[in-house]
């Protein structure tokens, strides 16, 4: 059997498709092969899936976002925004999950059908200071313990940072 | 362990025995895992994802699962060595691209193995015979409780383990079972059953993996939520699950049996034949005609065939198996070659 696309090469690859309730055959050479299945993925990746899930609380033209709202919606850990997250769907890092808390808890509700993780935890919690072992008076670096406190509903180291935090605004 | 050492034989969930192994193949439970706040792979640098990698090399050392294990590192091995790798379900089809801070540790007896910077940091996976996930769960747990005491996971009490991508968020544990339902095929009930199990949340692809479309029979299902439902849980519904697919896939046999033997015969005996005749086979044909002999020797038709002989050959049939086995780099009409050759040889020796 001949390829279906190039018509030169044996055919070695089978796909069968199904669209529409229709299902349709194609015999591909290994080479036409690898280039649809590239063709594919640009067609339908996970990361529309996502970006499709995630834009189900769209908001309206009338309350896009200011440049300087854009700039705050990069994670300060590893710089993703939430613009390339939709693009890929995949997240930077697992700061990540604390800066984009009120988008990431809609979808993966969505995704999940649950909003709470029930299962097993490490045997050792790590926490971003030991991880990372930061200077503790910088300030990005207490936000960023802020949010992780937050995310891991930390809420009495969550205070006491956020109180570390305005004390070192008024003296700055 | 060197690569090669692999070629001549396979891993323990290919032995044919365990739970239910007539209409069950293997078990398979991965989790996925990663560092905190280190840049997931797809977002880190090359030092990132190198020192990722170092502090999984000596974490592992301590740890007595690993003790017989081999790490392959992307970058010292060529196209046909990775695809060796895919082919013996050590790792995914991304992980051979890119070759940048990537490994995987493969223990012994191929039981255990773990993708060190695939889309996650860590994605440990479990395999063996039959259906067997409770057990498959007991010892990929603890082998993450000794990671999780030399590394620092990423995890959150309200979103449990962190990822790459929300779709793996929570227990980030996915199980599967890799399933023979060719009577469930030509009783044309498959579709039923599998539009089935799609409406229960579960996903079901072909033998070799995602994107794969199914091939011989052979189904690969598996949970897709993690939040919200405990690892046991999701374990609990995908065997309740399976264990139904089971009892139509053996009631659709005996349904072939009772109303058309000679049939069912003719089509086992005739596959038998062309496999242990033929000169030239594509992989596509192997595999289909495999699958009715398996049918045959778990129906007792054919009484002399072991399943364990089936089961390597899914693996050796395959092109970059095929080019080890050969030491060359074949042409897929080489391989045709190659396939019938290793067929014959194999089914000459049991029947």
């Amino acid at each position: 059997m001949r390829c279906d696309d190039c018509g030169k090469k044996k055919a070695t690859v089978h796909l069968t498709e199904l669209v529409d309730g229709q299902i349709s055959e194609l015999h591909l050479c290994e080479e036409c092969a690898k280039a649809k299945s590239v063709q594919m993925e640009q067609q339908f990746g996970l990361a529309d899936l996502l970006a499709g899930l995630s834009d189900f609380n769209k908001t309206s033209p009338a309350a896009a976002p200011s440049e300087a709202a854009v700039k705050i919606e990069s994670c300060a850990n590893c710089g993703m925004t939430y613009a390339d997250f939709k693009k890929h769907g995949r997240l930077g890092c697992s700061d990540c999950y604390s800066h984009f808390r009120g988008k990431l808890a809609s979808l993966l509700k969505k995704i999940h059908g649950a909003s709470h993780h029930s299962g097993k935890s490490p045997k050792v919690l790590a926490t971003p200071v030991e991880s990372a072992q930061p200077p503790v008076n910088d300030m990005d670096v207490l936000k960023k313990q802020l949010q992780q406190a937050v995310l891991c509903e930390d809420y009495e180291r969550a205070a006491e940072l956020r109180d570390r935090i305005r004390a070192m605004e008024q003296e700055g | 362990m060197e690569l090669n050492d692999l070629i001549s034989r396979t891993g323990e969930w290919l032995r044919g025995t365990g739970p239910s192994s007539g209409a069950v193949m293997s078990t398979r439970v991965r989790l996925a895992r990663n560092f905190i706040q280190v840049p997931f792979p797809n977002r880190a640098s090359k030092k990132h994802l190198q020192g990722i990698l170092d502090s999984v090399e000596k974490a592992i050392q301590k740890i007595d699962h690993f003790k017989d294990s081999t790490v392959f590192r992307m970058s010292e091995l060529d196209d046909v060595d990775k695809e060796f790798l895919v082919e013996r379900h050590l790792m995914s089809h991304e992980h051979a691209s890119n070759a940048e801070g990537k490994a995987v540790i493969v223990s012994a007896e191929e039981v255990l193995s773990v993708m060190v910077n695939e889309e996650d940091h860590l994605r440990i996976q479990v395999m063996n015979s039959g259906l067997n996930l409770f057990e498959a769960w007991k010892i990929i747990s603890a082998i993450d409780d000794r990671l999780s005491e030399e590394l620092h996971f990423a995890f959150s009490p309200a979103w449990g383990y962190l990822t790459a991508c929300p779709t793996n968020t929570g227990t980030a544990m996915r199980g599967s079972v890799m399933l023979h339902l060719p009577a469930l095929v030509m009783t044309k009930q498959i579709n039923k059953v599998l539009t089935a199990i799609a409406k229960l949340n579960f996903a079901s692809r072909g033998f070799y993996g995602e994107g794969t479309q199914a091939i011989g029979n052979f189904y690969q299902i598996s949970n897709q939520g993690s939040l919200g439902h405990s690892e046991e849980d999701i374990l609990q519904n995908i065997n309740g699950l399976i264990r139904q697919v089971i009892e139509q896939e053996e009631q659709a046999r005996q349904a072939l049996v009772v109303q058309n033997r000679p049939l069912l015969e003719d089509k086992i005996f005739r596959s038998l034949g062309i496999l242990k005749n033929a000169h030239i086979m594509s992989s596509q044909e192997a595999v289909e005609l495999l699958s009715m002999i398996r049918l045959g020797a778990e129906l007792n038709i054919l009484t002399r065939l072991n399943v364990q002989i089936l089961n390597e050959l899914m693996i050796m049939i395959q092109p970059a198996h095929l080019q080890k086995i050969d030491g060359n780099k074949l042409s897929p009409a080489a391989r045709d070659i190659k396939r019938a050759n290793l067929i014959r040889n194999k089914l000459g020796e049991v029947s």
